[in-house]
C-alpha cells in the first residue's frame, strides 16, 4: 500500500509542528526570554562590574546570611514534613483532613502576610514586644525573625512532596516490619525512607531553593542593614532601588544560577525516582 | 499468629509504631509555624473594634488594591489556562526536537526567586526593554508600570502549576477516549472538544486554584513592575507592606485578614465546583 | 580582556568567595556601627563610611566596620524606637531624634552636644520637572494648576516630605490674605493632585523618574542633583523656587545603645567627622550645603542663594509643627481624609 496507515484520532503533520512551535514560542516568550535579561543586564557593564559587585562586602555578608537561614530553615521543615508524612500515611488518628490542610496553608497565604504574622507576635507592639524588649533580645530586625518568616514560606515544601508517596506505598512494608519486631525507627530509616528518598531530595531541593529565594517575608522583618539583616534577594532589591541595575542583576543572576541548578537536580532526582520505582514493581 | 492471620477475621497485625512521637512533633512543628502566627492575624485587626475594622477596610484604595490583587490573579491565570493547556499537550503528546529542554524550563518560575522574575520582567517590559519597546512602538502599548504589567507578571509566576496538574491527567489519558470518538465519527475537534476537554476539567480547575492563590498574594515578582500607584496599580500586600511602615499594625491585619478569607471562600467556590463537576460525568 | 587578565579575575574572584564564605556569618567582626538614616543619603554615607573606618583603623588600629539602614525618617525613628539597634542617628529633621529622646534612648540635651543644633549639613526643598519643563512650573503656586501632578513622599513617613509640607505651606501664608484656613484649603487641593505617595525620597525618586509619574517632584536639593546624574537621557531639570525652606537634617548618638554595645567613642568620632573639613568636603560633593561658610562660598555655582523660612521662625518650631499638622488627627490627617 503507498498511502500511509493512519490512525483516525492522530493528527495531522501541520498541526503538530503547528502546536509544538506555538509551545516552544510561548515558552521563549515567557520563560527564556526573561532568564536572558537577567543574565544580560548582568554584562551590561562588562563582567569586572558585575564581579565586583558580586564579591563586595555587603553582598558577601547577604549571601552568609541567606546560606545560613536555609541551613536552619530547611532541615526544620525537613524534620517536621517527614514526621507529618509518616503520620498521615502511615498511622490512623481523626482529624487528618485538616492537619493536610493546615500544612498546604502557607501556599495560600501571601509571603507578604506571612512576614507580618511574625511582626504581630514579636514586634515591639506585638503580643511578645514588651517581654522581648526589657530582655533585650531581638526577634524582628534580627537573624530569628528572617527565619521565622522563611519557615513559614516554606513550610509545606517536603511535607507535600513525601506524602503522597507514602500514601501510595501503603503500609504493608512497614506493618510487616513492625510484625517482625522492628522498632519504629528501625521500621523508618530501613523502610520507609528507602523508598521514598529521591522524592524526599526533591523536597529539601524545593525548599531550599525557595528559602534562599524569598523576599516579601523576609522584607517585612527584616531591617534592611545592608551588611547585617539583608538576604541575597533583599539585597538586589536594595542595589536596584539604588539605581546600581548592573550590580543588582549581577547578584540576580547568581540567584538565577540557583536556581538553575535546583532545576537541574530536581529533574535528574526525578528520573532516579522513576527508574527507581520502576524496578521496584 | 498463624492462625489468626489464616482465620480471616480481624487483623491482629500490629499497628504501625511511631504515631505518638510523629503526631506529637507534626502538632508542634505546625502548631508553632502555622496556627498561632495565622491566630495572630485573625485576632490583631480587632484592637480596633469592629467599628474600627470596618473603618479601615472601608477605605476606597483597600477595595481598590484587593480588586486588583484578585482581578489580576484572576484575569492571568484564565491566561494560562489555555497556555498551561498548549504547553502540556505538547509535552505529554508530541514529539520534537526539544521536547525535554521544554519540560525542563516549565518549572522555571519555580525555582527563580521572586526578586529575580521581578527584575527581570520588569527590564524586559520597561519602554525601552526588549519586549516593550517593540509594544510601544507598534501598537503604542505601555506595559511596564500599568496594570498589564502587573498581569504580565502573574502570567509568569502561575504558568506552571497549570502545566504541572494537567500533565499527569493527560498521561494517564492515553488515546482510548480519542479512538473511541474517532471511530464513532467523531471529527478531530469535536473529540477534542467533546472529550478530552471535559476529561481535563477538574485538573484544570485544579491548577486554577493553585495557579489563582498563588498570585493573589504575589509580592516580589510584581512589585518592581507595578506602578504602585494608590486607586490604581497599587496590590494588596503592598498596602500592607504600607500600613506597617506607618505601623498601623491593626490596620495591616485587617488588610491581611480580608486578603485570606476572601482567598479561602474563592478556593473553596472552586473545590465544590471540581466536586460538582466530577459528580456530574458519573 | 586578555586571556591572563581574565584567569587572575576568576581566581581572585573564587579565593574571595571562599575565604569570606569560611568566616562564620554573624557576629563577625567585633568592631560594627549601625548608622540609621533617612533615605537620600545612601551615596552619602556609603563613601564617608569607608573614609571613616580608614581613618578609625589608622588611629586606633581597630578594624571597624559601619552599617546603614536607609528609609523614611518618621519611619526609621519608629524602627529604632521598636528596637532596631542603632548607634546613631541622622535623620532628615531634628523632631525625629526628639520623638526618640522622648523614649529615653537618647538624652535630652542631644542637640546642644554637636555644632550648629546638631546638623551638620543644611539642604532645601527645590522642583524636579522633565525636559523643557512643559508645564512651566516654576513657583509653588504652579503647582496648584489644573494638570500638574505632584510627586512627593508620605509625610507621615518621610522626613522630606514634612519639609516639602511645610515649605508649600509657608508659601500659601505669604500670599495676599493668607491665613492657615487659605493656607489649609491650598494643601488640601495640592495632595488632591498627588497621585502616590511613596514611604521615602528615594521610592518617589523612583516613581518620578524611573516610572514616568508625575510632572513635578518636590525633592531635596541633593536627591534633584543625584537624579540629573542617574538619569541623564530623561533629561530632567533643577528648578530653583523663589524661596524655600531651610531644612537641617540632624545627627545625634543613641545613648542608650552606644553604652550597651560600648561603641560610644566610636560614634561620638563618626560624628564629630562629618564637621572636620574632609567631612563638609564630602557632603558638599553629595550636593548638601556644608556649615562651613568658606566652602559654602566657593561652592556657590552649586548652591545658589536663596531665599530661605525656617520652621522655627514661621511654626513655631518642629514640636509645634509636628503636633498641628502630622500627628494623628492633625491636619494633614484631615485633609486627605475621604
Amino acid at each position: 500500500m503507498s498511502a500511509r496507515f493512519r490512525p483516525a484520532h492522530a493528527d495531522a503533520p501541520w498541526a503538530t509542528l503547528l502546536v509544538a512551535g506555538a509551545a516552544v514560542l510561548v515558552a521563549i516568550l515567557l520563560l527564556a526570554l526573561p532568564l536572558a535579561a537577567v543574565f544580560v543586564e548582568a554584562l551590561r557593564r562588562g563582567l569586572p562590574v558585575a564581579m565586583a559587585a558580586i564579591v563586595e562586602e555587603d553582598s558577601l555578608a547577604a549571601m552568609r546570611l541567606t546560606l545560613l537561614v536555609a541551613a536552619i530553615t530547611v532541615p526544620v521543615n525537613l524534620v517536621g514534613g517527614v514526621a507529618a508524612a509518616w503520620a498521615v500515611a502511615k498511622c490512623e488518628f481523626p482529624g487528618k483532613r485538616l492537619l493536610v490542610t493546615l500544612i498546604e496553608l502557607p501556599f495560600s497565604v501571601s509571603p507578604v502576610i506571612a512576614g507580618l504574622v511574625f511582626v504581630l507576635i514579636f514586634g515591639a507592639q506585638g503580643w511578645f514586644g514588651g517581654w522581648l524588649q526589657a530582655h533585650d533580645i531581638q526577634v524582628i530586625f534580627a537573624l530569628p525573625g528572617l527565619v521565622l518568616a522563611t519557615l513559614f514560606v516554606t513550610f509545606p515544601f517536603v511535607a507535600r512532596t513525601v506524602m503522597p508517596l507514602m500514601q501510595e506505598q501503603g503500609r504493608d512494608e512497614e506493618e510487616a516490619a513492625a510484625t517482625l519486631g522492628a522498632s519504629g525507627f528501625q521500621t523508618f530509616w530501613r523502610v520507609t525512607l528507602p523508598n521514598v528518598k529521591w522524592a524526599l531530595l526533591a523536597g529539601v531541593l524545593l525548599c531550599n531553593a525557595r528559602a534562599m529565594g524569598e523576599f516579601g517575608a523576609v522584607s517585612v522583618v527584616s531591617g534592611h542593614i545592608r551588611g547585617e539583616t539583608n538576604t541575597m534577594p533583599l539585597h538586589v532589591e536594595i542595589l536596584y532601588n539604588e539605581y546600581q541595575f548592573a550590580g543588582a542583576f549581577a547578584v540576580a543572576a547568581l540567584l538565577a544560577l540557583l536556581g538553575l541548578i535546583t532545576l537541574a537536580a530536581k529533574t535528574m532526582l526525578e528520573r532516579a525516582g522513576r527508574r527507581h520505582s520502576r524496578s521496584a514493581t | 499468629m498463624s492462625a489468626t492471620l489464616a482465620s480471616g477475621g480481624p487483623s491482629h497485625v500490629a499497628p504501625v509504631p511511631g504515631l505518638g512521637l510523629t503526631l506529637g512533633m507534626t502538632l508542634a512543628w505546625v502548631g508553632l509555624i502555622v496556627v498561632i502566627p495565622l491566630a495572630a492575624l485573625a485576632i490583631k485587626p480587632w484592637e480596633l473594634g469592629v467599628a474600627g475594622v470596618v473603618q479601615s477596610l472601608a477605605d476606597p484604595r483597600v477595595a481598590a488594591a484587593l480588586g486588583l490583587s484578585f482581578g489580576a490573579a484572576f484575569v492571568a491565570t484564565l491566561v494560562n489556562l489555555p497556555l498551561g493547556l498548549l504547553l502540556a499537550w505538547a509535552i505529554v503528546r508530541l514529539d520534537f526536537p526539544g521536547r525535554r529542554a521544554l519540560d525542563g524550563t516549565i518549572d522555571l518560575p519555580f525555582a527563580l526567586p521572586t526578586a529575580v522574575a521581578g527584575i527581570a520582567l520588569t527590564a524586559l517590559l520597561a519602554p525601552n526593554g526588549w519586549l516593550g519597546a517593540p509594544l510601544m512602538a507598534v501598537f503604542g502599548w505601555q506595559v511596564a508600570y500599568t496594570q498589564a504589567g502587573i498581569v504580565a507578571a502573574l502570567v509568569f509566576v502561575g504558568l506552571p502549576f497549570i502545566v504541572r496538574t494537567v500533565e499527569p491527567v493527560l498521561r494517564d489519558m492515553g488515546r482510548d477516549a480519542e479512538e473511541a470518538a474517532a471511530t464513532l465519527g467523531a471529527t478531530r475537534p469535536q473529540a477534542l472538544g467533546r472529550v478530552v476537554l471535559p476529561a481535563l476539567a477538574p485538573a484544570l480547575l485544579t491548577g486554577f486554584g493553585l495557579a489563582f492563590a498563588r498570585s493573589v498574594g504575589e509580592y516580589g515578582s510584581v512589585i518592581f513592575i507595578a506602578g504602585n500607584m494608590p486607586m490604581a496599580t497599587e496590590i494588596a500586600p503592598l498596602l500592607i507592606v504600607i500600613r506597617l511602615e506607618q505601623f498601623d499594625y491593626a490596620g495591616a491585619a485587617a488588610v491581611g485578614l480580608a486578603m485570606l478569607l476572601l482567598s479561602f471562600a474563592i478556593l473553596l467556590a472552586l473545590n465544590l465546583l471540581q466536586r460538582a463537576l466530577r459528580r456530574g460525568r458519573r | 580582556m586578555l586571556h591572563a587578565d581574565r584567569a587572575a579575575t576568576r581566581r581572585s574572584l573564587l579565593t574571595a568567595l571562599a575565604t569570606s564564605l569560611a568566616t562564620p556569618a554573624l557576629g563577625q567582626p567585633a568592631l560594627t556601627l549601625l548608622n540609621v538614616s533617612y533615605d537620600p543619603t545612601r551615596e552619602l554615607y556609603r563613601e564617608y563610611n569607608q573614609t571613616f573606618a580608614a581613618r578609625w583603623r589608622a588611629q586606633t588600629g581597630q578594624v571597624l566596620r559601619v552599617n546603614t539602614s536607609h528609609g523614611g525618617s518618621g519611619r526609621q525613628a519608629r524602627a529604632v524606637i521598636d528596637g532596631l539597634q542603632a548607634d546613631i542617628v541622622t535623620l532628615a529633621l531634628a523632631y525625629d531624634i526628639d520623638a526618640i529622646a522622648e523614649r529615653g534612648l537618647i538624652a535630652r540635651d542631644w542637640m546642644a552636644r554637636l555644632p550648629f543644633n546638631s546638623a551638620p549639613y543644611t539642604s532645601t526643598i527645590v522642583f524636579l520637572v522633565r525636559r523643557g519643563n512643559p508645564k512651566a512650573i516654576r513657583d509653588w503656586g504652579d503647582l496648584l494648576k489644573p494638570d500638574v501632578r505632584i510627586i512627593t513622599p508620605n509625610p507621615k513617613t518621610s522626613g522630606g516630605a514634612r519639609w516639602n509640607y511645610l515649605a508649600f505651606w509657608g508659601w500659601a501664608l505669604r500670599q495676599p490674605g493668607g491665613s492657615a484656613a487659605t493656607a489649609e484649603a491650598a494643601t488640601r487641593q495640592l495632595f488632591r493632585q498627588v497621585p502616590v505617595l511613596d514611604t521615602g525620597a528615594r521610592g518617589s525618586l523612583t516613581s518620578f523618574a524611573q516610572r514616568g509619574q508625575g510632572d513635578v517632584f518636590l525633592s531635596w536639593e541633593n536627591e534633584a542633583h543625584l537624579a540629573l546624574e542617574e538619569f541623564k537621557e530623561a533629561g530632567l531639570e533643577i528648578v530653583y523656587p523663589p524661596f524655600s525652606i531651610l531644612a537641617e537634617p540632624s545627627v545625634a548618638v543613641v545613648d542608650a545603645n552606644a553604652d550597651r554595645r560600648g561603641t560610644r567613642a566610636m560614634a561620638e568620632a563618626y560624628l564629630q567627622g562629618l564637621y572636620a573639613p574632609e567631612g563638609q568636603a564630602l557632603a558638599a560633593r553629595h550636593f548638601y550645603r556644608p556649615r562651613d561658610t568658606a566652602l559654602l562660598s566657593a561652592n556657590a555655582a552649586r548652591f545658589p542663594n536663596m531665599d530661605l523660612i525656617t520652621v522655627d521662625g514661621v511654626f513655631g518650631g518642629w514640636a509645634a509643627a509636628q503636633r498641628i499638622h502630622f500627628n494623628d488627627g492633625g491636619v494633614f490627617d484631615r485633609i486627605t481624609a475621604r
